[in-house]
């Protein structure tokens, strides 16, 4: 129900700049005025949803402590599972950024008692991860070549890289597959395990199928439905320098490409896709785990009613006395020796 | 219970179906889950990481293996306990707590349908069963029991030392009113 | 019975009871309150007793829960509050992929099944009212963007799974975010305690340590005539007399525990432990009667209770002009000392950095905190030799280790309890990998769910421990599960008692205190429980 229903909404997505920049020859409006729209859209929309989370304090210090805390010298301190340090914390960040390492985790604990590895959907879900983020980025990389003229130094290695197979002309990229591939997979693992299956909203469809739609949308253009490279370089160029020109002929399947990378950017900041700046300021995990060594201040920490000893003395002064515990106000003298001798009485 | 000598026949079937019967049990039982949960119990091999899913796994096994060996009750009871343990604390009526070891009778059935048995022989079989229903019910009320059991037990212990005090103190009031 | 031949057909009970749940978006199926996995509501007499809002009598399986005229107001100004608070909060709410990485992390879905009992799912059933009333997205496109109206059934909805998680944090492990349930159960209690909605296993802990200075409600005589009854056992198992003092200004040391351990079982033999230990040790130390509670049932309330009563230790350490405090053995008074309490009363400036008078060490790591916990003072003392131990007084247990949820994953205090326990024990055993450590399991009862009328819940919740504590029982005959913390000694001893009876628990200074060899003491022919030491009257006769 979700899958279609985000389905449907992609397929919408495709029809817009079909007609649009096809049937009704609305170039300049798919190929400059939504693209700007979309990016500052994206950045905008970033740069508010990671100020609105800075924005918002962080009362206490509450990394979760996955190793040995820093404690006594001899004891061996896990620096990166518990860091006591800010670089540590960085190293500890880094690794969870680049590497998914809390996703890795599953990995070790899915042992039979003979040591076999069997929960494989742990370690696919982490291949999976990494192989659909790490292909996005490098075919982001790659784009960069449409943006820079000459094309940087970098992003020919890159692309030299990707197309190591050199198979077909132009190149295969082995990236734009993997990249379609994984979210297949991703979309696949939403649909036939059920647990995820009951999890999954509209809003966890709809990301997959868009981005599966922009790898094919890109390959066909790249080995199928060839359009002019120089001129999509030249509107490319364009944008890129702020002196945006709308060459003709280029082929429609160029500016649907765009428009869903326009809708992607676009959508980006206002949909779970934000993971990527929130996972920077994540609480349980950027944060050293000094509590006690480094004080941690609540910019909203508020005076509240306490019950005080003064107050919890008044209620047991004399049960305190009767056993000898000291107390800060002794009660006048005869009443004292009053309240003694009931209580010897009443003890014996 | 009545007798029946065993002949080979259930026997060897029942060994030579082994594993089909295991798996169209374990299946059956598992279905007894939500849907969402079904997969994850059923693959999940580590039996720490799916005590459930695994905790039926050995149990019917057990069950089974003991009923191709000698087929004596009592040491089927240890496997039959492991499993209604766990489904005796779970959202299970009583019935269908139990109605897993039903489930066995009708698996056989379908297993064994073409192949030739004595009536014996099946009859055996249902018997045995249905004394083994008769245990699960016991084991389920133990397990009941034991929930209420515990209530009170913890209850008393969380407040030990103050009984401990309050009966002493009981105590040394009683003397005083003697002398 | 008729002895004709003609095949039976497949059994038709067993097939007309099947389990199947109703197939409806989880959003569309309200919970049903079934006895054994829900605790009762509040007592009106202890929400009074702090103030908090709407007390009344009234039972979570009622149709009515008598919530306020405006609770629909209520809720979502509280939560527009909480998400400007708590950056935890606001990004959790925010950037949740649902990966299900998380999904089969959670004892309680591991042992009950009950889908809505993945972690991710415990959080949809807040992000979902959170996307409709906080977001654009989820005003705009409803259903289509994941968000619901806030109704009565979504309240019930909260409050029972809410009320089925212990906070343990095991799901924030496998996060590729971080994503801590336990910051979301938080919230969800904290809005429903708004309205009234105190379960009475809760309340009536809060209202005690409140007012009178622990969970019981024991007045400070009683805490001290509990305290000499230890004694009296200690005098009769070691012929020595301890006189441990009670708030005693110009004390070095303030001693604060959680008062489970002062009447209960198993944690008054822990109890015990200390008292021998500080007494060999000649430590300058004080018991206080007000600061009587190392735990504190008001983080299961909300933030601010919880900062209400941990007021205590500090303002007790001034007026008793201590020099550092020192804590027992307890699972989520450590999370909160470790991680809140300086935050909330500190930084304690009056304190001196904690300093050991018996080895000299100063615990740098507690500078700014001025705590230190009796695992970490205990292992300084073995290191430096300070203590004479002879573990074969254990030798009749074979101990296991269980990590409590709040030490591990909210402080990280996993060696200096084993130090201590491999020095006095001699046999101690690993539960496998998978269920120590950062990835234990939980008892099933903590964040204040260890009531009696939901047993089913805590059996199904604690099954994933039991089942590792089973396998190292069978494997090698593991008959002890020690461990740090007062609710998992009495939690683990009833879970036990229905998974594997075979095993005891106890805390760690219970076996301190057997070990500990004491200057002047009788030759000891029991343990801290007043059993017989196996093996010593075999000696005995032999002599």
């Amino acid at each position: 129900m979700g899958a279609l229903f985000s389905f449907g909404a992609v397929v919408v997505l495709l029809l817009i700049p079909a007609i649009g920049a096809g049937a009704l020859k609305m170039h300049s409006l798919f190929g400059v005025v939504i693209p700007y729209l979309a990016v500052v859209i994206f950045l905008g929309g970033l740069i508010y949803r990671v100020v609105g989370w800075g924005k918002v304090p962080v009362p206490f210090k509450i990394p979760t402590t996955c190793g040995q805390q820093k404690s006594l010298p001899w004891i061996k301190h896990s620096k990166l599972e518990s860091p006591a340090t800010s670089w540590e914390v960085a190293a500890r960040m880094f690794l969870e950024v680049v590497l998914f390492r809390s996703l890795f985790r599953n990995l070790r604990t899915e042992k039979t008692p003979a040591d076999r590895v069997v929960y494989a959907s742990s370690k696919w879900l982490w291949l999976g991860g990494i192989a659909f983020h790490y292909s996005f980025l490098i075919v982001f990389i790659r784009h960069l070549r449409f943006f820079k003229h000459p094309t940087p130094k970098f992003v020919s290695i890159i692309e030299s890289f990707d197309g190591f197979l050199q198979i077909g002309s132009p190149h295969l990229f082995v990236t734009g597959l993997v990249l379609f591939g994984a979210a297949f997979y991703l979309f696949l693992r939403r649909v036939f395990v059920p647990a995820v299956r009951y999890i999954s909203l509209p809003a966890d469809y709809f990301p997959l199928f868009l981005i599966m739609a922009i790898a094919g949308t890109g390959m066909l253009m790249r080995y199928f439905w060839k359009v002019d490279i120089i001129k999509v370089k030249e509107l490319t160029l364009g944008l890129a320098t702020f002196n945006p020109t709308v060459p003709d002929g280029i082929g429609v399947i160029f500016y649907i490409h765009l428009f869903l990378v326009s809708a992607l950017f676009a959508y980006f900041p206002f949909s779970k896709l934000v993971h990527l700046g929130g996972v920077f300021l994540s609480p349980t995990r950027n944060l050293a785990n000094n509590s006690r060594m480094v004080y941690h201040p609540n910019p909203w920490n508020y005076p509240v009613k306490v019950h005080t000893y003064e107050e919890y003395e008044e209620e047991f002064r004399d049960k305190m006395i009767a056993v000898g515990i000291p107390v800060e106000k002794e009660p006048p003298k005869e009443e004292e020796e009053k309240a003694e001798t009931e209580e010897t009485e009443g003890k014996e | 219970m009545p007798t029946f000598t065993r002949t080979m026949g259930l026997r060897g079937l029942l060994k030579e179906n082994r594993e089909r019967i295991l798996n169209n049990w374990f299946e059956a039982i598992i279905n007894t889950y939500p849907e969402e949960t079904v997969k994850f119990l059923k693959n999940t091999k580590d039996k720490f990481h799916n005590p459930v899913g695994q905790t039926i796994k050995e149990g019917i096994e057990g069950i089974l293996n003991e009923l191709i060996g000698e087929g004596e009750t009592d040491k089927i009871t240890p496997f039959l306990d492991r499993i209604i343990r766990v489904r005796a604390i779970q959202d299970f009526t009583p019935s269908e707590a139990v109605a897993f070891i039903f489930k066995l009778k009708e698996i056989v059935r379908a297993e064994l349908n073409s192949q030739a048995l004595q009536n014996e022989e099946l009859r055996w079989f249902d018997n045995k069963i249905d004394e083994l229903a008769l245990k699960t019910f016991d084991i389920y009320m133990s397990c009941r029991e034991k929930i209420y059991e515990l209530r009170a037990t913890e209850l008393r212990n969380w407040t030990y030392k103050l009984l401990e005090r309050a009966n002493l103190l009981a105590e040394g009031e009683d003397n005083f009113k003697i002398k | 019975m008729s002895k004709q031949a003609k095949p039976p057909k497949p059994d038709e009970l067993a097939k007309s009871i099947d389990y199947k749940p109703p197939k409806t978006n989880w959003m569309e199926t309200p919970v049903e309150f079934k006895p054994g996995t829900y605790c009762y509501g509040a007592r009106p007499k202890y929400l009074e007793a702090v103030e908090m809002p709407n007390p009344r009598e009234w039972s979570p399986a009622d149709e009515d829960w008598k919530l306020p005229e405006n609770w629909k107001e209520i809720v979502l100004e509280g939560m527009q509050d909480r998400l400007g608070k708590y950056r935890s909060y606001k990004l959790f709410m925010d950037i949740c992929v649902r990966c299900g990485a998380c999904a089969d992390k959670c004892h309680f879905f591991i042992g009950s099944g009950d889908p809505k009992n993945m972690p991710v799912l415990r959080a949809e059933l807040m992000r979902s009212v959170y996307r409709k009333y906080f977001t654009t997205g989820g005003k705009f496109f409803g259903k289509a963007a994941g968000a619901r109206e806030l109704t009565e059934d979504v309240i019930k909805e909260w409050w029972y799974y809410y009320y089925q998680c212990t906070e343990c944090r095991r799901c924030s492990v496998f996060c590729p975010y971080g994503i801590d349930t336990a910051e979301i159960t938080i919230m969800g209690r904290e809005l429903t305690n708004l309205l009234g909605l105190q379960t009475d296993w809760i309340g009536g802990p809060v209202a005690n340590c409140y007012h009178k200075g622990n969970h019981l409600g024991l007045e400070p005589h009683t805490i001290q005539s509990n305290i000499e009854m230890m004694c009296d056992d200690i005098e009769e198992i070691t012929g020595i007399r301890i006189e441990p003092t009670f708030n005693r200004k110009g004390a070095e040391i303030l001693f604060v525990t959680p008062s489970g351990d002062l009447f209960g079982l198993p944690g008054v033999y822990t109890c015990m432990g200390y008292l021998m230990l500080f007494h060999e040790l000649g430590l300058d130390y004080t018991w206080s009667t007000y600061a009587s509670e190392g735990g504190n049932f008001g983080f299961f309330t909300s933030n601010e209770m919880a900062k209400k009563l941990h007021y205590k230790i500090y303002a007790e350490a001034k007026r008793l002009g201590v020099k550092w405090i020192l804590g027992g053995e307890c699972g989520h008074m450590w999370r909160l000392v470790h991680q809140y309490l300086n935050t909330w009363w500190g930084p304690p400036d009056f304190l001196e950095v904690p300093k050991s008078p018996i080895t000299g060490t100063v615990f740098e790591h507690a500078k700014s905190t001025k705590m230190v916990h009796v695992a970490e003072f205990t292992a300084d003392l073995i290191r430096h030799g300070k203590i004479k131990l002879d573990p074969s007084r254990n030798d009749h247990l074979k101990v296991t280790f269980h990590d409590s949820c709040n030490t591990s994953r909210g402080m990280g205090i996993f060696e200096e309890p084993r130090y201590v326990l491999k020095h006095v024990v001699n046999h101690f055993y690993e539960m496998p990998e998978n269920t120590i450590r950062e990835k234990t399991f939980c008892c099933g009862s903590g964040s204040g769910l260890n009531a009696g009328e939901n047993m089913e819940l805590r059996m199904r919740g604690g099954f994933p421990r039991a089942n590792a504590v089973r396998y190292v029982n069978e494997k090698y005959g593991v008959n002890m599960l020690a461990n740090i913390c007062a609710i998992d000694r009495a939690a683990l001893t009833t879970l036990m008692q229905y998974w594997v009876p075979e095993v005891d628990v106890c805390g760690l200074h219970e076996l301190v205190g057997n070990a500990l060899v004491m200057t002047g003491e009788k030759k000891r022919t029991m343990d801290l429980r007043l059993e017989p030491l196996p093996g010593v009257e075999e000696e005995e006769e032999e002599e």
